[in-house]
């Protein structure tokens, strides 16, 4: 749910969400496991069939994509899940129709100083708002989740004339240079970790003379590293995916990032006149592909991070 | 009795530990609002300043080229009697009101099953998640794909059971429901969040109904949705929100190079995002931009209410 966000990533929840995630986040009293072994063989079999079913109609998309993108031009709709003929050529024209290769390095850098900054300055204020103690806390708080609720297309016309004076438009910066002042959304999520954890662990460190910087990087960060991964895949996800922002920004194919010079193609070859699918077909699984891997590389912190967080990516 | 509950302030604030006491605590505040600064100067720069100038930005015209000229109220005005305003609405709502409760439904369902598998269900989780992954992008152009009315293979599994699909990319009473089809094949987010709301119910509460003869239906009537009905409930704002917002899909399949006319996908955020970046009317584009925002707030509030009703928190003694 990449919202409409201008220079980073403003993700829309609900002061709501306080709640729903509290409710989740209390130890379960035991957990419901459902008793497989009394089951009868029909219910069995008609829960696997769903299951198989429904994965099939989730995956059969990815499977025809990349299919497709080995198609020659004639046959790329012809619903055929192994090609008549096969062809490497699509591979090949689409890096030379594109600037593929700038476009997935413009996006690298995007996504990661996004993913990272974020993380970092979300962390910070988080911890600000879990361990320490003053004066209008949880009202200062109550700021930061107002601001959750805020659709992005309030802040998007300022946003873009801000870095428009700066003279960044144009430029990859205000796609992840706001991520360095921390998220609303990764704050909230972060401070629910934060509090999480036992306090004498702290009041321990200070004891031993550590200093609030080393409780917060050295104790308290690495006790959160599912949260912490959570938030940089999401964040990474985010911007990954994030369309409205280079639409806005980026102006040259030279700077696009994937969704931007997919978009592009799209126009290029698809409504273009000539329909070219093929080369959109394959560029889209060329962009696809990287998301892919990173999220069976980390599937396991993904899910179970999602799974304690009861959050939404 | 009330003095008892918080001795170790008490004891801490006699007089002598006093001045320790407030150097110890502006300290404690110097630390805490470094850490929070970021966040202060972020949220002055890119919340508040917009909010208050996007505010303003909606009295005025303003191309960007120009300096603002201030008009009043007349892009409010302008509001009520654009007819692309009224359309960009109930293509939106159309699409939310079908869309969040056909997710939800949906979602429970997968979510359900889910529960049931045993050690396969991580190879399903992952599956179901997978579109998750895949660039919205991507998705608008699967969508083209798929839902194309000759060649699409949609209307070729249709075909199958007899039925001569539409032209669900081209023909306007179709694009929506398009649409909407492609945003079930994205609710894997949806369905892990109410999976560990799930495996949260305590299973003491399915013995008791199960030894009161409860049967499945009934049980998850009575137990599941009511254990799981916070979850739900944020879920379902989250998702009107996010509905209310769409765009990327919308956008990348039906507003191509040249095609701006699209009415049937003209969604409140394509309209919007047209009028500030494509027209250049910001000021415009500021009036639609707060008028969304009142609409989101009310809504919610809605939400908020109705919830009030339906909505179980455990704990919660009412």
């Amino acid at each position: 749910m990449t919202s409409a966000s201008t220079g980073g990533t403003s993700i829309t929840a609900n002061p709501a969400a306080e709640a729903a995630l509290k409710a989740e986040l209390q130890p379960p009293i035991r957990k419901f496991r459902p008793d497989r072994s009394k089951r009868s063989l029909p219910v069995k079999i008609a829960i696997g069939f769903g299951l198989v079913a429904f994965s099939v109609l989730f995956i059969y998309p990815f499977i025809w994509l990349i299919s497709a993108s080995f198609k020659p031009r004639g046959e790329v709709f012809d619903n055929k899940l192994i090609p008549d003929t096969f062809t490497w050529e699509n591979y090949i024209r689409v890096w030379q129709e594109a600037p593929l290769a700038l476009w997935i390095l413009n996006t690298l850098i995007v996504t990661v100083l996004a993913a990272v900054s974020v993380t970092v300055s979300s962390a910070m204020v988080a911890w600000g708002f879990s361990y320490f103690r003053f004066k209008g806390r949880s009202a200062l708080f109550g700021v930061v989740l107002a601001t959750m609720m805020l659709p992005g297309a309030v802040t998007m016309v300022p946003v873009f004339l801000i870095w428009n004076s700066l003279g960044q438009v144009g430029t990859l910066t205000p796609l992840w240079a706001a991520n360095l002042f921390g998220s609303a959304f990764y704050i909230f999520l972060l401070r629910q970790f934060f509090l999480g954890l036992p306090r004498s662990l702290f009041e321990a460190a200070r004891v031993d003379g550590a200093n609030n910087w080393a409780i917060f990087s050295k104790i308290a960060v690495p006790l959160c590293k599912p949260a912490i991964i959570v938030t940089l895949i999401f964040e990474f996800q985010a911007s990954w995916t994030n369309l409205m922002a280079p639409l806005i920004y980026l102006r040259d194919s030279e700077t696009f990032t994937i969704p931007r010079g997919l978009k592009a193609l799209l126009d290029q070859f698809g409504f273009g006149g000539n329909l070219n699918w093929e080369i959109v077909v394959t560029a889209s699984v060329i962009t696809t592909l990287p998301m892919i891997i990173l999220f069976f590389v980390a599937q396991r912190h993904f899910v179970e991070g999602i799974a304690t967080t009861g959050v939404k990516g | 009795m009330a003095t008892l509950a918080r001795p170790a302030r008490d004891a801490s604030a006699t007089v002598p530990m006093r001045p320790e006491l407030r150097r110890r605590q502006r300290r404690n505040l110097r630390a805490a609002l470094l850490f929070i600064l970021p966040w202060i100067i972020g949220a002055s720069i890119f919340t508040v300043w917009p909010i208050l100038y996007s505010g303003y930005l909606s009295l005025t015209d303003y191309d960007v080229i120009n300096a603002p000229e201030f008009i009043g109220l007349d892009n409010y005005r302008r509001l009520l009697s654009d007819e692309k305003i009224a359309l960009s609405l109930f293509n939106t709502a159309y699409y939310t009101v079908l869309l969040v409760p056909a997710q939800i439904l949906f979602s429970l369902a997968l979510a359900m099953l889910l529960n049931e598998a045993g050690r396969s269900s991580s190879f399903f989780r992952t599956a179901f998640y997978l579109p998750n992954m895949t660039p919205p992008v991507a998705v608008g152009i699967l969508l083209l794909l798929l839902f194309n009315g000759q060649q699409g293979l949609i209307n070729m599994a249709l075909g199958w059971v007899g039925i001569d699909g539409p032209n669900w990319t081209t023909d306007g009473p179709w694009i929506k429901p398009g649409l909407i089809l492609m945003g079930l094949w994205s609710v894997g987010s949806t369905v892990i969040i109410l999976l560990a709301a799930l495996r949260n119910v305590p299973a003491e509460l399915y013995d008791s109904a199960k030894v009161d003869g409860a049967n499945w239906w009934q049980r998850t009537m009575k137990v599941t949705v009511p254990m799981i009905s916070g979850t739900i409930f944020f879920l379902v704002i989250v998702n009107t929100i996010a509905g209310l917002q769409t765009f990327t899909e919308a956008y990348t399949a039906f507003f191509g190079a040249g095609t701006y006319s699209n009415e049937a996908a003209l969604f409140y955020a394509i309209y919007l995002f047209q009028q500030a970046f494509e027209f250049l009317n910001m000021g415009y584009a500021s009036a639609m931009a707060w008028l969304l925002f009142v609409i989101i707030m009310i809504i919610t509030g809605i939400q908020f209410l109705v919830s009030k009703r339906l909505v179980f928190y455990e704990g919660d003694d009412k």
